[in-house]
């Protein structure tokens, strides 16, 4: 069941065929002495211009859900589409933001981000105009030549993003990227990533377990429970596309979705 | 489309000036003093020895045939510089492109042994119980093989060098993190663009130090070369200073071939601080030299 069904839910996602679809994957994991379900029947489609988030505690298979996705881990079984073909290997069309940086650690803030372009053989003077675009909109300007141990952890998750983004990608895939960053700096890097959906209209997967993250970040929430990993409920609490982070924190539909998400949550926690 | 009114914070980290690192050095001036600063203990050690050495020699302590005194080495060195200089270019020689063949193969099977499991099954356990064979007891079968010009030295001082290149290369090769490939397969980049922008640099920190080892074992290589059968370098002036109990002339001979090692040994340290300056170990000098 839906705990809210939005009315204005925004119009580029509505009537369009899904960019991303998922049809009862399953993922196990097998070793000589056990075999462990990681994702079980779990069918999922995101339609373009999206920004979906998946919650879900620790070891819910949530990140294995995105690498499937992302082409760097097989399905065992089910179906994997993106843009209409189905996934067989690492996927390119696609931006990956992953939970630790990942970033290369004697490249400075504008050659890691240009990474991209020299992997994908882009013109580079389009690509080095895209990567300064980048670097104002995530407010590094001024540090573009800092190594990765010059900066604060928010500061390379930026970095990590502007990466993912530099290529245009229609699909932008995060697992956690916030994970690992103090609460402040989590809660502004959770309005960047807000205005920067809106402002470039790409589609978003994006894996945490944070309650208010997938609350305020996500036109609909996915809810996952532990291994085997499923999809529990999808929330749509129905928020604006353009949220001001305090007052959607008090609107009454953040409170409602927050507190049904938290709920699914902990029963999910809850010792059998 | 949108009107950005909103507020947008940025961090306090973002707002002040790009922070001062220790990379940036000081003014040449505090840089020679901070060089004086950590370099005078070992300086003093040396000159300690040094003194140890000249009054033992001086008070006869040691009969002259075995510890010369350090005037009669520095007269020889003086007096033979001509044929030492000959002689020492030759065992410079044969430790560089040792150490240069030995650098490359080494970085070379490295790759091999990494990017196939083939390789790395047949190939690694040879290598490493190559390694058990004495390299000093098959320089008499390079001459026999080579004859005695440069070759055999140059292939020993390969042989004793390789080792440790190929142990750390393959080390560095692997310590990549699984997550940056697994970037770089979303970049969709080639197996060689991920090796040469992603694996390579990242393998360079503890290539290095395999090569600093390296370095230090291709001079002995050269040098035991020489000793089986030669007719010039170091080694082979060695030997014929001991046979005919010219200790000053075999003082000299040695203090010649530590210099060349230590001097070897700098040009990498040197190559290692151009080449990876952004390394955890370089940082960490630089910062303690600043203090």
């Amino acid at each position: 069941m839906t705990a809210t069904t939005g009315h204005d839910i925004p119009a580029r996602a509505a009537g369009t065929e899904p960019i991303i679809e998922i049809a009862h994957l399953t993922r196990r994991f097998t070793s000589r002495r056990s075999e462990t379900v990681a994702l079980d029947d779990v069918s999922l489609s995101v339609r373009p211009g999206e920004f979906v988030t998946i919650a879900g505690p620790s070891g819910c298979g949530k990140s294995t859900l995105l690498k499937v996705v992302a082409g760097l881990t097989r399905a065992t079984e089910g179906d994997v589409r993106l843009y209409g073909k189905p996934v067989t290997g690492p996927q390119r069309e696609i931006g990956f933001a992953f939970q630790r940086s990942a970033l290369l650690e004697w490249r400075g803030v504008r050659k890691n981000i240009l990474l991209q372009a020299e992997m994908r053989g882009m013109d580079r003077r389009r690509a080095e105009e895209r990567a300064d675009h980048l670097i104002a909109l995530t407010g590094l300007t001024g540090f573009e030549r800092a190594l990765p141990h010059e900066l604060s952890g928010g500061m390379q998750q930026r970095v990590a993003l502007c990466r993912a983004l530099l290529h245009e990608p229609r699909v932008l895939l995060m697992d956690e990227p916030f994970g690992a960053l103090d609460a402040l700096t989590r809660e502004q890097m959770n309005i960047e990533m807000n205005r920067i959906w809106r402002e470039t209209g790409t589609t978003v997967v994006l894996v945490t377990h944070s309650v208010p993250e997938a609350v305020y970040l996500g036109s609909r929430i996915v809810v996952m429970s532990p291994r085997p990993g499923r999809i529990v409920e999808t929330l749509e609490p129905g928020l604006p596309d353009r949220r001001e982070y305090g007052p959607t924190l008090a609107d009454p539909r953040f409170t409602a979705a927050a507190e049904r998400l938290r709920d699914l949550l902990g029963a999910s926690h809850a010792p059998e | 489309m949108v009107t950005t009114q909103e507020a947008r914070p940025t961090p306090p980290s973002a707002r002040g000036p790009r922070p001062r690192t220790t990379r940036a050095a000081g003014t040449p001036g505090s840089r020679a003093l901070t060089l004086l600063a950590e370099s005078w203990r070992p300086v003093a050690v040396l000159l300690a020895l040094f003194a140890l050495w000249w009054f033992v020699a001086w008070r006869e302590l040691v009969p002259a045939y075995l510890v010369p005194s350090p005037g009669a080495v520095a007269e020889t060195m003086a007096a033979d510089w001509a044929m030492l200089l000959e002689h020492t270019w030759v065992t410079t020689l044969e430790t560089i492109v040792g150490f240069v063949l030995a650098a490359v193969i080494g970085v070379a099977a490295a790759v091999l042994l990494v990017y196939s499991r083939t390789a790395e099954k047949s190939l690694y356990p040879l290598i490493l119980f190559a390694q058990v064979i004495p390299k000093i007891a098959i320089a008499p079968i390079l001459v026999v093989w080579f004859g005695f010009g440069m070759t055999p030295k140059i292939v020993l001082a390969v042989l004793i060098a390789f080792f440790p290149v190929v142990v750390s290369a393959v080390a560095g090769l692997r310590s990549v993190d699984p997550e940056l490939l697994e970037m770089s397969a979303t970049m969709g980049a080639s197996r060689w663009k991920t090796f040469r922008k992603i694996r390579f640099p990242g393998a360079l920190p503890q290539l290095m130090s395999g090569l600093k080892v390296a370095v230090t074992l291709a001079v002995v290589g050269a040098v035991v070369g020489e000793f089986v059968g030669a007719d010039r370098g170091l080694g082979y002036v060695l030997l014929l200073a001991s046979g005919n109990l010219d200790a000053p002339l075999l003082f000299a001979d040695l203090i010649l071939m530590s210099l060349i090692g230590v001097v070897l040994f700098v040009l990498v340290e040197v190559l290692e601080r151009l080449l990876i300056p952004w390394h955890a170990s370089r940082r960490g000098n630089l910062a303690l030299a600043t203090v």
